[in-house]
């Protein structure tokens, strides 16, 4: 018997496919997102957009409530842990969380290095905004990739930029001659095995999310009919008038994504979204989804 | 020959993708609808509870258990198995609960504790079958009816067979080993011999 290895981490998230991870800040939001059906939740100390307003350095979640969420939900439990932190990352590990999110929502430790994530057994997800950036955390060790967007915003727009990126990527890769691939590779600062299988089989070699900005069963539908395997919902649930209402709309709106009268019936009766921003208005130095490279 | 698979989440796409791989007509299913004219339906891994609820919220539940007990041959995988067993030792999930097994949910542990072994199953032949076990549940009991086709070193019950009915802890549509589902595709075909319970 094995244990760790990347088939059952990637395996992992495969099983979270079609499905919404909820990012939750204590086990009665961890046990009303189970209620609606999440695929998983994302253990938080605050939801991206309260991290937002207070500002400072964010970082791993008190253990305290990592551990009363996993004891709350069967599901499976995402946290966060900085990027480059991987210290974190070891506590997150010994506490048994199921998944781990090196996350630009927290604070970067390390604004050079991503961990290498090869060295853990609990596999990890990572943000991107374009194909070079999904493979260089692959080839880390990442075995689930998700768009940046910017999170906490409960604006769709920069999740659609980075997902357009990235099928945008693979797209052009298929299509370039086998003799161009190492110079493609050099521009897209990718590692080049990953390059040539992606050449090859014309379709990213883990599981892709979509996050940063979901708020709506549209919003959610809409990233997957963009070629999202999934979606993350982070202060999109939380943040709404009627979290438990709009939490189940957005999982069947997901399932569901590419039927508009399914859509159109669960968008009713929603009550207020979460507040949103306009991504023009964030200065340059605060968004998140510059934060690793 | 259909096979449908259940895509109200989870890994769907990859049993599709092998059942293609054995050209076999392969559709998902997320409403009633879908479930017409299939000869067979696969429910995939994913998250129990997930798939429970979006089965309840579209009607799948009730006529996806009628279907079973008419006879269609149905093959459950990890999450699958969970939702085809009648018993389940922990959770208020509602059950399809067609087959006489008593599962435990996440048997083995948490993701750190999931794994790969290779699984002896008389019924595929002499060559070990690839198992890959994620947060997986294990059968804790099953009737004199079921058939046990495959035990972990310490003798847990991890694949069953009652009738048309077929069930794995481990994920068949995770490896490239085809053997699983064309011995479910076998089970497929014989009942279309008998020319009964095409729906």
């Amino acid at each position: 018997m094995e244990t760790g290895t990347w088939k059952v981490k990637t395996g992992l998230a495969q099983m979270l496919k079609g499905g919404v991870i909820m990012d939750v800040v204590n086990a009665e939001q961890a046990k009303i997102a189970q209620e609606a059906g999440a695929c998983a939740v994302m253990a938080l100390e605050r939801v991206p957009a309260d991290i937002r307003a207070a500002g400072g350095v964010a970082r791993m979640a008190d253990p305290t409530i990592i551990e009363a969420i996993m004891e709350m939900v069967s599901i499976p439990v995402m946290a966060k842990c900085r990027i480059g932190h991987f210290v974190e990352a070891q506590a997150l590990e010994a506490l048994g969380v199921d998944f781990i999110d090196e996350s630009e929502v927290l604070t970067p430790a390390d604004e050079a290095h991503h961990i290498w994530k090869h060295d853990f057994k609990v596999p990890f997800v990572c943000g991107c905004r374009d194909l070079g950036e999904a493979l260089r955390r692959i080839g880390e060790g990442a075995a689930m990739i998700r768009t940046k967007g910017e999170a906490g915003t409960g604006n769709i727009v920069e999740a659609v930029r980075h997902m357009r990126a990235v099928m945008d990527g693979i797209r052009k890769l298929a299509d370039t001659p086998q003799d161009e691939l190492m110079t493609l590779a050099k521009e897209m600062g990718a590692p080049f095995e990953l390059v040539a299988e992606i050449h090859k089989t014309g379709k990213l070699p883990v599981v892709n999310f979509a996050a940063g900005g979901v708020a709506t069963p549209t919003d959610a539908a809409l990233m997957m009919q963009l070629g999202a395997d999934g979606v993350f919902v982070g202060s999109g649930i939380f943040k709404a008038s009627n979290p438990e209402v709009r939490a189940k709309a957005i999982v069947e709106a997901t399932t569901h994504f590419q039927d508009p009268k399914i859509i159109a019936e669960v968008s009713k009766n929603l009550g207020e979204a979460m507040p949103g921003l306009d991504i023009k208005q964030i200065p340059t130095e605060e968004l998140l989804a510059s934060r690793g490279w | 020959m259909r096979i449908g698979v259940l895509a109200s989440q989870g890994a769907f796409a990859e049993h599709i993708d092998i059942l293609r791989q054995l050209e076999v007509e392969a559709s998902p299913v997320r409403l009633p609808q879908e479930l017409r004219g299939l000869d067979g339906l696969v429910i995939p891994g994913g998250e129990s509870t997930s798939i429970s609820k979006l089965m309840l919220s579209y009607n799948l539940m009730d006529e996806i258990r009628n279907l079973a007990k008419n006879g269609l041959p149905m093959l459950g995988s990890c999450a699958g198995m969970i939702l085809l067993a009648s018993k389940i030792s922990d959770l208020d999930v509602e059950l399809i609960g067609v087959m006489d097994i008593a599962v435990r949910r996440n048997a083995f542990g948490r993701q750190r504790e999931s794994f790969e072994t290779e699984l002896s199953m008389p019924v595929l032949g002499e060559k070990p079958f690839p198992g890959i076990f994620i947060r997986a549940p294990m059968i804790e009991q099953a009737s004199s009816e079921v058939e046990i086709l495959a035990r972990l070193a310490d003798g847990t019950g991890v694949a069953a067979r009652e009738g048309k009915l077929l069930a794995s802890a481990f994920h068949p549509e995770l490896t490239s080993d085809l053997r699983f589902h064309q011995y479910f595709l076998d089970i497929v075909v014989e009942c279309r011999k008998s020319g009964l319970n095409k729906v």
